[in-house]
């Protein structure tokens, strides 16, 4: 039992709310010369631009890193496609067919092919930052709200552009409200679809956020046991306890990708094909 | 100990209530309808997991509002 001042005032503190938060700088280990696990590398600050801070913060880095791995593991896989596909390709091909064969296409129809690179591309991306986030010093990007938000928008446009293309702009929006309803019932109608339009992307930004902060902050709370109990003893089962919610999280990371991407899918087809 | 943080663990634990019903719910649902027709696992998987995630999706809310209670007060 450590008898420091900290254990006489009830045990440490452990920042959890910080670990999940966005910074403005990166966590290093290695380059601190008094404490090798803590190292923080400051990123670009700009001056705001028109009252919008631009400023690079370790979200965005999380991001970059993300799109490039992406890109880089696509390329390395499919610039020379093989018949056969071996190692990484081999896993990569079986999602994409996997997303196309069981979600895509029976949800969207013959017609979903048009929509498949964006919802692949949605997947893939959702993919990586969640994976990215749960590597050691790293940060999870889709665990900020404005990362979901900004993912929502954009399956939100393609919902809304998808239906006014297929169905024009007057049809797409008359396709919302039930046709043949009296027109007294229109008063309450028209509002209730209204707030189920703007409802769908909303629960899409919240839902992805709010699973990847719970699984981060359900990990940071068990090691941080150990701190604020101050004691060795609950270290084996915080371990424990730790390392099975991080498969689980492994598991919530491509459950939230396929979740956003089957969504997404589903509201692009009711938007495209509104009687059913 | 204030209030806010009774309020704001009891709310989470109404929310965990409330999403425990609905999943089991659609679980059993889900259950059933497999066992009497193993043919449409599939069908029903997709439907299931959709379901899932709306529900789960009213849970979350419940728990980043007892969150912001917390971090807020």
């Amino acid at each position: 039992m450590a008898a420091s001042a900290d254990a006489a005032q009830g045990g440490g503190n452990v920042d959890v709310i910080g670990h999940i938060l966005d910074h403005d700088s990166v966590e290093v280990p290695f380059i601190n010369a008094h404490h090798i696990f803590d190292g923080h590398i400051a990123l670009p600050h700009f001056d705001p631009i028109y009252g919008v801070d631009l400023s690079i913060t370790r979200h965005v880095l999380m991001m970059w890193i993300a799109s490039s791995l992406l890109i880089l593991t696509m390329m390395a896989c499919f610039r020379r496609p093989k018949l056969v596909p071996t190692g990484l390709a081999n896993f990569l091909e079986s999602i994409v067919v996997f997303l196309r064969d069981e979600v895509v296409l029976p949800v969207m129809g013959e017609g979903g092919r048009v929509y498949l690179p964006f919802l692949l591309t949605v997947f893939f991306f959702i993919l990586y930052c969640n994976l990215l986030g749960l590597v050691p010093y790293s940060a999870t990007a889709t665990g900020n709200i404005s990362v979901t938000a900004a993912l929502a928008l954009i399956s939100f446009a393609v919902t809304q552009g998808a239906g006014i293309v297929n169905n024009g702009l007057i049809g797409h929006f008359k396709a919302m409200v039930p046709s043949g309803v009296p027109a007294a019932l229109l008063i309450i109608l028209i509002p209730i679809e209204i707030v189920g339009m703007l409802a769908k992307p909303f629960a899409l930004c919240i839902r992805l956020f709010a699973n990847m902060i719970a699984g981060h902050i359900a990990i940071v709370v068990f090691l941080g046991l150990i701190i604020m109990l101050q004691s060795y003893w609950v270290a084996p089962a915080s371990v424990i306890l730790a390392a099975a919610l991080y498969l689980l999280e492994i598991f919530i990371g491509f459950i939230q990708a396929f979740i956003f991407t089957l969504l997404t899918a589903l509201f692009v087809s009711m938007a495209v094909h509104p009687d059913h | 100990m204030d209030l806010a943080y009774m309020g704001a663990a009891i709310g989470a634990g109404l929310g965990a209530i409330g999403a425990g019903l609905g999943i089991g719910l659609l679980a059993a649902g889900a259950l059933e309808g497999i066992s009497r027709q193993p043919e449409a696992v599939g069908d029903i998987r997709t439907n299931m997991i959709i379901a899932a995630a709306l529900i789960e999706g009213v849970a979350l809310l419940a728990e980043i509002i007892c969150v912001l209670v917390v971090v807020t007060k």
